[in-house]
């Protein structure tokens, strides 16, 4: 088909064969093509922060990825988690202090949170704040996300 | 339908692009992939500049600093080689967009683009930088006070791609970069880049016209009068003289020739604190 091409994708771990239009990001085969739902398209713009994911463990815009500029790097969304006890304690301590309300925003904030806890594991709150100055949420007012992982990164460290 | 290539050299590079008349240039892809998903622009190709192992970081040269096209603004911003004078360009690369945009965007991508309200281009040309251009006649070096032409117009031709950011050496002595923005991370309203100069400044005003406002004529009747408030003031008159600033989303332009000679005195007090 004119305009489509197969990608190779090193995704979550696991060589993956897409085929997909020539001018695709990365989030539309993480969404189209690979079922992968966790990354959301927001804005589009790169504002939103609904999209990020983990490319070679630095966090990046899926939205402002060419999936044809992936090859050979390392790609990791929140699907590529499941046995990572950090963001685990992240996934419950947001789920327990009221940090996820719609949960449209909460997959890039978990990613955005990751990152910073693997940088930083006793993060202040103003890091915390300033990590998370890439992600929108349109729900909670933001003080039960900084809450929520003050207190994920306090039992990770403890 | 952009096709992604994804050349090694920049030789091969600057190759495609002259071959493919409707290719461009794409470096981080911060503001060239939201301007595709969009809809504002069409390329047949789109040449990615990532794999050019050349193009990436900061190294010491004879004159001073080069910064390579591909380095991200988080590196810029961690960079421990910016000192000085031109710790003004650690500054602003911090206050680009936010944490996860920094470690997408590029110098040279920002400098390619020329947005007027983008952070680099008043520390550039406060720091007499000069930008180094390629395509498939050869490199060439246009100093960043003569490199914007026009709003997004510069003396890039199309095929070329910025290589590099050329900087003299480090001088001791405080900069600061000052940014007036309705949130932080947000494209400036106004933005003013101010470097200490033995007993004078260098300052360039950002976002205020369609490339960075230097007058080197001002700058030399107010060296010696850092502390004279009158010739501040007539310095600040100066720059917005020369100022042409547009009414936008972000401000009036009558509100951002009021800022302006704010801003620079607000700076160059700043610097007076650091000395």
């Amino acid at each position: 088909m004119p305009g489509k091409q197969v990608f190779t994708l090193d995704l979550n771990g696991r060589e993956t064969e897409v085929f997909a239009p020539a001018d695709a990001t990365l989030l539309d085969v993480l969404r189209d093509n690979c079922a992968l739902r966790a990354a959301k398209r927001g804005c589009n713009q790169g504002v939103c922060g609904a999209c990020t994911v983990m490319i070679d463990d630095v966090p990046v815009r899926a939205c402002l990825t060419m999936a044809g500029a992936c090859g050979g790097r390392a790609i990791r969304t929140l699907e590529g988690y499941g046995d990572d006890p950090v963001m685990g304690r992240l996934q419950e301590a947001m789920n327990a202090s009221g940090g996820v309300q719609c949960g449209f925003c909460t997959s890039g904030l978990l990613i955005t949170a990751r990152n910073l806890l693997a940088e930083t594991p006793r993060p202040a709150q103003a890091e915390i704040r300033s990590a998370l100055s890439g992600n929108l949420c349109r729900c909670t007012g933001y003080v039960r996300i900084v809450e929520a992982i003050a207190s994920a990164a306090e039992e990770v460290a403890r | 339908m952009s096709f992604v290539l994804s050349p090694r050299t920049v030789e091969e590079a600057v190759g495609l692009l002259a071959e493919l008349p409707d290719a461009l240039p794409m470096s981080g892809g911060a503001s060239l992939v939201a301007m595709k998903n969009a809809r504002l622009i069409e390329a047949s190709h789109f040449v990615s500049l990532a794999g050019i192992a050349s193009l990436h970081g900061i190294t010491a040269t004879e004159t001073g600093l080069r910064i390579g096209g591909m380095t991200r603004h988080a590196q810029v911003a961690a960079c421990d080689l910016l000192t000085g004078d031109l710790s003004m360009l650690r500054q602003a690369a911090g206050q680009i967009a936010n944490r996860v945009v920094r470690n997408m965007g590029t110098i040279g991508g920002a400098v390619g683009n020329a947005d007027p309200a983008a952070d680099y281009l008043a520390v550039l040309a406060c720091a007499d930088a000069h930008v180094e251009l390629t395509g498939t006649e050869g490199s060439r070096l246009v100093a960043m006070t003569d490199y914007v032409t026009d709003w997004y117009e510069t003396l890039r031709e199309p095929g070329e791609i910025v290589t590099a950011i050329h900087l003299p050496a480090a001088r001791p002595g405080p900069s600061v970069y000052r940014k007036l923005c309705r949130v932080p991370g947000d494209y400036a309203t106004a933005s003013v880049a101010c470097a200490s100069d033995g007993d004078g400044v260098r300052v360039a005003v950002g976002a205020c016209g369609p490339g960075p406002i230097r007058s080197r004529e001002a700058e030399a009747a107010l060296r010696g009068n850092l502390r004279d408030p009158a010739a501040i003031a007539a310095f600040g008159a100066a720059l917005v003289d020369l100022a042409d600033p547009v009414d936008d989303v972000r401000g009036t332009s009558e509100f951002r020739l009021r800022l302006i000679p704010r801003m620079v005195a607000a700076a160059i007090s700043d610097l007076e604190g650091k000395r």
